[in-house]
């Protein structure tokens, strides 16, 4: 497995694990309360920081006993990240078009914030996803 | 549904008319990783057309000796 593999499979875990984290804690806090009221930015600043050094400490880890030459990248490896991201970008725009949407609304920030974060994970998901299809099963033929 | 090239290659034959050219040492000539010329091999990638004319170059013969693309649609 390249490199690039297995950084699409860090991405995919640790996104899930650092969103499933901060549902737990967000929902936890909600309990006898409006979940608007709840102080949900600590816990995404918190899952946001984690999920970079995570994602980093687990890649050096990945990189860690890998055969000589497996941290290179090519034109195939390239593509594929290309690829990925395009997929990806569209939940990015849907999120940028609901927060703009719940802004006009003016919907309580925690809403707006929170569509925001969903629409980046869920990128980063696909992304992921996408760049795991493409290295086991190929990249589409336009 | 990925829908798979119609680009075939003769590169496993050719490896093997080479004095059984690992996949390790003909990405290391063309400046790829293995897992790109295994995906190549099987048919799951297409390379570029100047990856191509490097791996044609490696075996010393010309492109359509090593990629072949089918001359009618098929159905």
């Amino acid at each position: 497995m390249s490199s690039e593999e297995k950084s699409a499979w860090v991405m995919l875990v640790v996104t899930v694990g650092a969103y499933a984290v901060y549902l737990a804690v967000v929902l936890g806090q909600a309990s006898g309360t409006a979940l608007a009221e709840v102080h949900y930015i600590p816990a995404m600043l918190w899952s946001i920081g984690g999920a970079i050094v995570a994602a980093i400490v687990l890649n050096t880890f990945a990189g860690i006993g890998s055969p000589k030459g497996a941290a290179r990248k090519d034109q195939r490896d390239r593509e594929i990240y290309r690829f990925g991201e395009t997929v990806g970008q569209s939940f990015v725009v849907i999120g940028a078009v609901a927060a703009l949407a719940m802004a006009m609304l003016e919907l309580p920030y925690f809403w707006i914030a929170n569509a925001v974060y969903l629409a980046f994970v869920l990128s980063a998901i696909l992304s992921s996803i996408a760049k795991l299809a493409a290295y086991r099963g190929g990249l589409p033929t336009w | 549904m990925v829908k798979a090239t119609r680009v075939t290659n003769q590169i496993r034959r050719l490896r093997f008319d080479h004095g059984e050219m690992t996949q390790a040492e003909l990405a290391e000539r063309t400046g790829v990783t293995r897992q790109t010329i295994i995906a190549i091999e099987q048919g799951k990638y297409s390379p570029s057309l100047e990856m191509a004319f490097q791996i044609a170059h490696v075996f010393g013969v010309a492109l359509d000796e090593v990629f072949q693309y089918p001359t009618t649609k098929e159905a």
